[in-house]
């Protein structure tokens, strides 16, 4: 699904988080809104998501106007960077909370939905954990799993807020080699936040760099550090 | 008191202590545990069962009484499901969104607690009386309030109001909104993530809430007791009938009431203590079913016998 968004300006008050953006995701790509923190890159993802609404302009999905569509209607899959698993249920009832909430018509029997579980769990390779609760898991295992609850939907459009934000170093890279590797297996859509330079240019087809709530520049991580288009963008990447 | 690890307890500078200092605070402990919460407590169940079963049983039989039990448990129960769903709204509006004048509404809400019950009672007549504007038009439809069971019931709110929205605040504001966005863009609507994420992770804060607010109903006395009237087999509930019944020398009477009280506070405790433990307890179940508590990120190996067992 490709994603379109015009002319989109988004005020708290006298902060102007989000001034006049412009860009346009391609589909099946995976694009990152990279920038220092207070840039307007969370805001301009959970406006895409629905999770919020912009003052001006336009959100498209493949071309359909969506900007005053709900977030329940828009068929994303959102991952949080504090994971935001429900704390009450376990991992297999996380896991297949969307499609429970279908509605009669389209929603799986009791067998189907436990078998797409077990095949979200095995993708993120954790079919152990079924019956343990959120609280019983590693940070990177609950990323892991919110990502399965986030894919279950099928969603065509994934958004990822900061998802390796809260993790070590350490597990904060593999997670980012293994986040790779879905993204290239199932080909979805996707756009992730990060203020992570390295992080953007490890995982991204494509970045955008942010700074106060404007676009500074857009490309390839190839391209970017060829042709940085001014003094931030080649200050940010570290590139002096 | 069980201590989950041994090592912090011996490291604990407390334990170290002079087996005569430990003594001397446990002493002054239990002795102002049982001065002040067990022996009254005994003594109210001694005074009731004085006279033997029979005179128990037939002063709580009484009309009078019959009809105090009935009110106290009709005021509890419409006050209960109101303070309940306005207690969840308001916690939801302060925890939830930003407005102006937010302060104001959580300052408010101790208002309850800080007015004594007396006045609180003084304003609903004042407010209702025969004498208001607002009471005598009701009184012209038909309708009392002062002097009536609305009375008793709008006192009762008043005082018990605090109580659920107190208990949730804290716990919502901890717990963020991250859960409820993650159900919205799962597809949830907001009834759906209402039922399914925000009341579970709130109902044991939810529970004890309405364990106070019940205890509080059942046990007010000052408020209800001015906008009563005290009409004898009409608007007594059963705190005030234990101070009439304490007064015309009836102690049995008093005392039989007082037990019953009494009771059913230690309930609702006993409720609380058992939810409790049925909550442990399903966690504990789950903490036996997973062996491994980190597994490698990339390797392939990752399938394990848990995988099999179905």
């Amino acid at each position: 699904m490709s994603i379109e968004i015009r002319n989109v300006n988004k005020k708290f008050g006298n902060f102007t988080a989000l001034d006049d953006i412009n860009i346009t995701v391609p589909t099946g790509k995976l694009t990152t809104l990279l920038g220092p923190s207070g840039c307007g890159k969370t805001t301009l993802l959970r406006i895409i998501a629905g999770l919020e609404y912009a003052d001006s302009g336009q959100i498209l999905f493949d071309e359909l106007d969506v900007t005053n569509t709900p977030v329940q209607k828009r068929h994303i899959g959102f991952m949080f960077q504090h994971y935001a698993l429900f704390r009450h249920k376990n991992v297999a009832d996380n896991v297949g909370f969307g499609l429970t909430l279908l509605p009669k018509n389209e929603r799986p029997s009791k067998a189907d939905i436990d078998k797409r579980v077990a095949e979200l769990l095995d993708l993120v390779q954790l079919p152990q954990v079924a019956n343990a609760y959120p609280h019983q898991l590693s940070g990177g295992q609950r990323q892991r799993i919110a990502l399965a609850r986030a894919l279950a939907v099928k969603p065509k459009l994934l958004l990822l807020d900061e998802p390796f934000g809260a993790l070590d170093a350490k597990v904060r890279k593999e997670l980012r080699t293994w986040l790779k590797d879905i993204h290239h297996e199932l080909g979805i859509t996707s756009i992730m936040v990060t203020h992570d330079q390295e992080e953007a240019r490890a995982v991204s087809d494509e970045i955008v760099v942010m700074n106060h709530g404007r676009v500074e520049q857009v490309g390839t991580s190839e391209a970017l550090i060829h042709h940085p288009a001014n003094a931030f963008v080649s200050d940010f990447l570290d590139l002096v | 008191m069980q201590i989950s690890n041994s090592y912090d307890y011996q490291s604990n500078p407390a334990t170290k202590d002079t087996p005569w200092v430990r003594l001397t605070f446990i002493i002054i402990a239990v002795l102002f545990m049982v001065i002040m919460l067990v022996v009254p407590l005994l003594a109210v169940f001694y005074e009731a069962f004085k006279g033997g079963w029979e005179l128990y049983i037939a002063s709580l039989v009484d009309p009078e009484a019959l009809q105090a039990i009935r009110l106290t448990l009709i005021t509890a129960a419409i006050v209960l499901p109101i303070n309940m769903v306005m207690g969840i709204a308001i916690a939801w509006l302060v925890t939830r969104y930003h407005f102006k004048g937010k302060q104001l509404v959580t300052t408010l809400l101790d208002l309850p607690f800080s007015v004594s019950p007396v006045v609180a009672g003084l304003m609903f007549v004042l407010l209702f009386g025969l004498n208001s504007t607002i009471g005598g038009w009701l009184e012209s439809m038909g309708f009392q309030v002062i002097y009536a069971v609305p009375g008793i019931i709008l006192a009762t709110l008043f005082v018990t109001f605090p109580f659920v929205a107190r208990e949730l605040i804290p716990l919502m504001q901890t717990q963020g909104d991250s859960e409820e966005q993650a159900a919205l863009t799962l597809g949830a609507t907001g009834w759906q993530t209402f039922w399914h994420v925000t009341l579970p992770n709130i109902k044991w804060a939810l529970l004890y809430g309405l364990i106070l607010t019940n205890a509080r109903a059942m046990g007010e006395f000052g408020a209800v007791s001015v906008v009563s009237g005290h009409i004898r087999g009409e608007t007594n509930t059963m705190p005030l009938l234990v101070e009439i019944a304490y007064n015309d020398y009836n102690f049995t009477a008093a005392f039989a009431l007082s037990s019953l009280l009494a009771a059913l506070a230690l309930v609702t405790l006993l409720i609380q203590q058992i939810m409790t433990k049925l909550q442990d307890h399903k966690f504990a179940k789950s903490e036996r079913l997973i062996s491994a508590p980190e597994l490698p990120v990339s390797a392939n190996d990752t399938v394990t016998e848990s995988a099999g067992k179905s």
